[in-house]
């Protein structure tokens, strides 16, 4: 199985499009850092505008490395579901269209296997795009704007935590958001098996992922009260859990806390269960599957 | 029964004169005791309590130079300075050239007896509409101040005294003020929904106060400041 996953990851490797991603990534964290770099005050100053006349905000200090970072990945974990759609889509799918997925199987492994192989791969390949994401976003922003106390703006609260509060928290948010990308990648790869060519899982993935961000957080009750608590796209932002510091009966951040880490679990859960789910199906399916390709 | 009339509005007016008088020397006599001091740096612990404010205590310095400079800045991290703050200096409140004041009478405030004083700014251009002083008249300090102003609200200052009493400085400073709404977009923030957003917004719209707590641990007075402190 070791030497198939090598095998594997090769494969998604010697493949052009999976560099699209790499370079896609490091074309829009440079762009905003850059972007930042220039205007980042009157960005921050957009974000706060609403606190302007009770508080002097140091906008300036406020704009360091941690917060770009923050930022970054607001914008780039609704856009990078997309780029590991582009590998995991074509996974299956890719061979079938090339008509090698028959000559696959005549190989001496079984079909699950066979899959839960594949499976890894997507699953390192999306690990790899994170950490390159976590070395531009994280590492580089650092460097360039310095470090400071992250101010985190929610809807009804602004957040502040300690510099020296902050790493751990991108750790495990990175972390989460690993898991996160996995039932994408493992949404991509279910429709996958199912498809004879790698346009169809791709378009369909990032189709899924858009409407049902758009019923996540369009806020109207018979969604929010339904449908809603059971989307994998409401749980994929369990990653900015960590970044809700929890703050005493006085309003005072306490060092290392979290403002709500059963709700972190718990989204955490669910999304392991749509992994177990997604491929679970999708072995399930390819198990049955006539392959004629 | 005239004269009688006459003896009452005599008393009456001299009296008024009396206390009018004796309300401005109080002042005076504060100022005077304020104007001892320069400048200082001062080191303090700065405790915010905003309800939509979530930030740690902050170690922070206070500087302030004659008339009006005051600074608070946070050596370690960032800190959300509520605008009005500058009026945490007294000195600030009292550098106002041409004021009337009023006697109020005296109150209790923690037991202490003090005497109550409205200052009325005579410029019309200044910011302060009303300062209203709770003057300690044996030590010549103010323990409690509420200032109105046209652009940034209402403040209220409680003063606490103890080693730097002699210069008018105090120990503990508890500075409350009037907050506006903060509210961010949904569409902007991408707020991870755990189940309390809504609480949260509801209580936000409840407390519209602000309070700033200020411990003083050091004083350092009339040692002289570089101007550079302030920008």
């Amino acid at each position: 199985m070791w030497k198939l996953l090598q095998f594997e990851v090769f494969k998604i490797f010697k493949k052009p499009r999976t560099y699209i991603a790499f370079a896609a990534i490091a074309a829009i964290v440079l762009l905003i850092q850059v972007a930042l770099l220039i205007n980042g005050k009157e960005y921050v100053k957009f974000m706060l505008s609403s606190l302007d006349d009770t508080l002097d905000i140091p906008y300036t200090q406020i704009r360091n490395g941690y917060w770009i970072c923050f930022a970054m990945l607001n914008l780039l974990l609704i856009h990078v579901p997309i780029l590991v759609a582009l590998v995991s889509g074509d996974i299956i799918a890719g061979e079938a269209n090339m008509g090698t997925l028959r000559l696959l199987m005549t190989k001496p492994i079984s079909r699950a296997e066979m899959m839960l192989t594949k499976f890894l791969a997507c699953v390192i390949y999306t690990i790899m795009l994170l950490i390159w994401m976590t070395f531009l976003s994280l590492v580089i922003s650092v460097v360039l704007f310095g470090t400071n106390d992250l101010v985190v703006a929610k809807e009804a609260e602004l957040l502040q935590i300690e510099k020296v509060d902050v790493l751990w928290r991108y750790i495990a948010a990175f972390g989460f958001a690993t898991v996160a990308l996995i039932v994408v990648a493992a949404l991509s790869f279910l429709l996958s098996a199912i498809s004879e060519n790698s346009i169809g899982p791709i378009v369909a993935t990032v189709s899924i992922i858009i409407v049902f961000t758009i019923m996540s957080e369009m806020r109207i009750p018979i969604y929010d009260n339904t449908v809603k608590p059971y989307l994998f796209t409401t749980h994929m932002l369990g990653w900015k859990g960590f970044f809700y510091i929890k703050a005493d009966e006085d309003g005072q951040t306490i060092r290392g806390s979290i403002q709500n880490l059963p709700a972190i679990m718990k989204s955490l859960a669910i999304l392991g269960g749509y992994i177990v789910l997604f491929v679970g199906s999708a072995i399930f399916i390819f198990k049955r599957k006539d392959i004629l390709s | 029964m005239r004269k009688f009339i006459f003896l009452i509005i005599f008393i009456f007016q001299s009296s008024f004169y009396t206390f009018a008088q004796d309300v401005n020397s109080l002042v005076q006599k504060v100022k005077e005791k304020l104007a001892l001091v320069n400048d200082y740096e001062a080191s303090g612990r700065m405790k915010t309590n905003v309800v939509f404010l979530k930030v740690p205590i902050a170690t922070v310095k206070i500087y302030f130079k004659k008339p009006n400079r005051l600074k608070i800045k946070n050596e370690k991290g960032i800190s959300f300075i509520p605008k009005g703050a500058i009026t945490i200096n007294m000195n600030n409140i009292l550098s106002v050239s041409s004021f009337t004041a009023i006697d109020a009478g005296l109150v209790k405030l923690d037991n202490i007896s003090v005497r109550v004083v409205k200052l009325l700014p005579q410029d019309d251009t200044s910011d302060v509409v009303l300062s209203t002083l709770y003057i300690d008249e044996t030590n010549l300090v103010i323990r409690k101040a509420r200032t109105t102003t046209k652009d940034n609200g209402t403040f209220e200052l409680d003063m606490s005294y103890g080693k730097y009493t002699e210069y008018g400085l105090p120990d503990k400073v508890i500075f409350t003020f009037n907050t506006k709404d903060y509210k961010m977009p949904k569409g902007v923030t991408f707020d991870f929904d755990d189940g309390d957003a809504q609480k949260k917004a509801e209580e936000n719209m409840k407390n519209r106060k602000g309070k700033v707590e200020i411990d003083y641990t050091q004083y350092s007075i009339n040692k002289g400041l570089s101007d550079a402190v302030f920008k």
